[in-house]
């Protein structure tokens, strides 16, 4: 561990009388340094090492992607390389993918990693009894919504080893992002040979193999996960680290005040209230970059609700101010977002909603004449409950709503519940506006419009238009780019002409590097494998 | 005795009955799910996770289900940390917050005492309201303001030790949350103390023993600290239960791995079972904690026995 490096502020910043006695200190209480193994801040606990059993949260990436390595991967910028397959074929009709594993992949164990792995893998993820929150991402391959069902004819499952390192997948119909949800963590390969003799305890420290640049020795929860360097594998020789240790970090400021001490060399979040003292502070440890991530409001269109009118959800639209929701409340870190799918999604230009690009008095008068048109006015005001899941940021934009509505004559009620309460509401449609945000599994368009097809579940606000969905589900079939790109964003169109959410801001993603840390690189899924990176010689 | 203790262990088994239960049902009674959260799960795998967990069994059924197996000394698996028995979580928490608990309490009480005794023997004097000045503020300033500022002060600006992480236990991880987790113990201590030393200082028994020539040292030691502990026993019991089942904010800011922030985590997580394996324990805990201040009560004044 590289934990008596202690990071100093910037200079004449602090207390520099103090540095002697910090040095004596350090020296006095300092252990031997393991040169090479990194400490990553995730931010909380991982649900479990199986990628059947995981919880669905974005730090069970950090370690899951470290310790196990799917089909296909990624490089330092987040792009889509070949992982434990060298390479793939797929079939004229775009339906068929036949993938070739390395020779040299092995667990760590040392056993090879063979097609059935990838086959067990896909078996558990949709076995019903595991009851794994991923499978629905990849309904695309045949059967796999019919097994996670649990119904009794489903087809076989489209995914058959044809030797020991040739996997076969079928896919119900073309899909031309199949690829890039491989890298999905969920998509790894599971040792079927422990598997075999331990069951679900396979994760269990004194058996699991992994087959990633890591492989984890020991686990104490809510303290940290070790992993040492995998000899076994294929790509050893380039990874720098002897070993990464992974501590959750609910607190962000405690996470900060850990990194300043040098006790944690990545921070996966700080506060965005914190973003203008760390540049001055730790210049060159600070790292904001565009995420494919979305902050909304849902507009609860079901019957009943003022938000079920066109015209309400226009002019509330119309009224909120994004730009000083991103300078003045997140501090600047985000930008304001016109559209529902964030900038930087791969074959995807982003969309705005329909008059936002006017000035504001010209908004506020449309927005103020379109309620008088629905019927509200001083006399009759928009009454409207706001729903947000408790977090400060939460309510100080939900406040801010309530305050630029308030012009038009809209009496807006806050109410916030923890998590689990908060998002049971807005499934059973308990609201008006309701908070909500997305973080890509996967990077496609179709993983943030799929939110607002009529079947979702995450489609809170009860959003529905045929046109919508047609476009949605024949952009699912083509297979040729432009067309499908076309497809969506005409989609997209659709969705923002009907107003069909309230999008605040694109998020981005935070994270506390050590500068003296080689190989981080900035990128939109905020996924960064530990093998790409290095610590200088002098830690 | 024996016997007295065995009738409190029986009779502490209905008021756990109780607790369970009530516990089991409050829970259930709460909005929200396990399995609720940002990522909406299609209907099909939320089912087929209630299936997995017996979520959909109807309600009695699964508290006997608890029931049952919670006789067989099993908590069941936890639905938020699934590699983990809530046993397990338990297991490897508790020893955890014990050390840092134990620790806490048993400076609050080498600090807390001799404060408490000294205010009270020079009461009303500069010591005095030093002491309970300094007992105010402590008592004032909560955990989640004292930790961070420890952490700051002497992890980041004057790096004596840690910023926070367990490290197995390291002694220079130990110190700051000890002794955060301390301050308030310390203050209450002292201030209980003082009072206490001030009501029998003023009784009775010591004007005679005063009377009958004995010098003021042995007045205080062998017969007022004595009596005065009593009360500060009584606060005891529970005080350590609650202790050295950890503190959430103090494991959270210094990243200690204890059981104090299952309590909160998993009712937050709806984790069921990992909020019910949490109550349990604790409610024996606190059982047990009283049972052993009742006995040794009796060690600290005799007119109470336990004979019957």
């Amino acid at each position: 561990m590289t934990s008596n490096r202690s990071r100093q502020v910037a200079p004449g910043k602090t207390l520099r009388t103090m540095l002697g006695a910090a040095a004596l200190a350090c020296a006095f209480f300092a252990t031997p340094a393991l040169a090479a193994t990194l400490a990553i801040g995730i931010q909380g606990e991982p649900a479990s090492l199986d990628t059947a059993r995981i919880g669905g949260t974005t730090w069970e990436n950090d370690v899951l992607g470290d310790l196990f390595e799917g089909l296909v991967t990624l490089d330092p910028a987040g792009q889509y390389i070949p992982g434990a397959a060298s390479g793939w074929d797929v079939s004229d009709d775009g339906t068929v993918y036949t993938f070739h594993l390395r020779d040299d992949a092995n667990w760590s164990d040392g056993e090879p990693v063979i097609a059935d792995d990838f086959v067990m893998a896909f078996q558990r993820l949709f076995d019903p009894a595991n009851g794994a929150v991923y499978s629905s991402l990849f309904y695309p391959i045949r059967g796999a919504e019919a097994h996670t069902k649990g119904e009794q004819n489903a087809p076989a499952l489209g995914v058959e080893a044809l030797d020991a390192k040739t996997l076969k997948i079928t896919l119900n119909q073309p899909t031309p992002y199949f690829p890039t949800l491989l890298a999905h963590i969920a998509a790894s390969p599971v040792p079927s040979h422990l598997i075999e003799q331990f069951g679900n305890d396979w994760t269990q420290m004194d058996h699991i193999a992994t087959n990633g640049a890591f492989t984890p020795t020991s686990w104490v929860s809510h303290d940290h996960i070790a992993a040492k360097k995998n000899p076994e594998f294929h790509a050893a020789a380039d990874v720098a680290l002897d070993g990464v240790d992974y501590y959750p970090v609910e607190d962000r400021s405690a996470g900060l005040q850990r990194f300043r001490a040098g006790g944690l060399d990545i921070v996966r979040d700080f506060s965005p209230d914190r973003y203008q003292w760390l540049e001055e502070n730790l210049p060159g440890a600070v790292h904001l970059a565009p995420q494919l991530a979305n902050y909304y409001f849902a507009l609860n269109q079901r019957d009943g609700h003022p938000t079920a009118d066109k015209r309400v959800r226009e002019a509330l639209n119309l009224a909120i101010r994004r730009d000083v929701i991103a300078d003045k409340i997140m501090g600047g870190v985000v930008s304001p977002a016109s559209g529902f799918v964030p900038e930087g999604v791969a074959d995807y230009t982003a969309q705005a909603m329909p008059g936002l690009d006017q000035d504001m008095d010209a908004r506020i008068a449309r927005a103020g004449s379109l309620l008088e048109e629905a019927g509200y006015g001083p006399d009759h005001p928009l009454k409207l409950t706001l729903r947000y899941s408790t977090t400060e940021a939460n309510k100080r934009i939900a406040v801010a709503l309530a305050a630029m509505w308030q012009p038009l004559d809209v009496q807006t009620e806050l109410v916030n519940a923890e998590g689990a309460v908060h998002y049971t509401e807005l499934a059973n449609g308990n609201f008006d506006v309701g908070r909500g945000s997305w973080v890509a599994d996967f990077d496609d368009a179709s993983n943030f419009l799929g939110i607002l097809q009529s079947d979702s579940p995450k489609n809170y606000g009860s959003y529905h238009s045929q046109a919508f969905d047609d476009l949605m589900s024949k952009a699912s079939r083509e297979t040729d780019t432009a067309a499908r790109e076309a497809l969506l964003e005409k989609a997209e169109r659709q969705a923002l002409a009907d107003y069909a959410v309230a999008p605040i801001y694109v998020d981005v993603s935070r994270n506390l590097v050590d500068p003296q840390l080689e190989g981080w690189e900035d990128n939109a899924l905020n996924r960064h494998l530990s093998r790409w990176l290095s610590l200088s010689p002098e830690n | 005795m024996l016997i007295y203790t065995l009738k409190r262990l029986l009779q502490a088994i209905p008021t756990l009955l109780i607790v369970i239960t009530i516990s089991f049902f409050l829970m259930r009674v709460a909005p929200g799910g396990p399995f609720d959260g940002e990522r909406q799960l299609p209907p099909e795998i939320e089912a087929n996770l209630e299936a997995a967990y017996h979520l959909d069994e109807p309600l009695p059924m699964q508290y006997l289900r608890y029931m049952g197996n919670l006789l067989h000394g099993d908590f069941g698996p936890s639905f938020k940390y699934k590699d983990f028995s809530v046993t397990e979580l338990i297991m490897q928490g508790f020893p955890v917050s014990l050390e840092i608990g134990g620790l806490a309490i048993l400076l609050a009480l080498i600090i807390g005492l001799p404060l408490g005794i000294a205010a009270a023997i020079k009461r009303n004097s500069t010591v005095d309201y030093l002491v309970m000045g300094t007992a105010l503020t402590g008592i004032a300033v909560p955990n989640f303001v004292l930790a961070p500022i420890f952490a700051l002060v002497f992890g980041v600006l004057l790096a004596w030790l840690p910023a926070g992480g367990w490290n197995g236990g390291a002694l220079p991880n130990l110190v700051l949350p000890v002794v955060a987790l301390s301050i308030q113990q310390i203050a209450y201590i002292a201030r209980m103390m003082r009072a206490s030393m001030i009501e029998v200082l003023g009784s009775h028994f010591i004007r005679t023993a005063r009377a009958k020539g004995l010098n003021e040292g042995e007045v205080i030691f062998r017969h007022a600290i004595r009596t005065a502990l009593l009360p500060v026993m009584s606060y005891l019991g529970p005080a350590i239960a609650g202790i050295i089942t950890g503190s959430v904010v103090i494991e959270q800011i210094f990243g200690i791995p204890g059981i104090g922030r299952y309590f909160v985590q998993g009712a937050l997580n709806r984790d069921y079972t990992l909020v019910m394996g949490t109550v349990v324990f604790y409610g024996v805990l606190i059982v047990l904690m009283n049972l052993i201040v009742d006995l040794l009560y009796s060690a600290l004044d005799p007119q109470i026995r336990y004979d019957d």
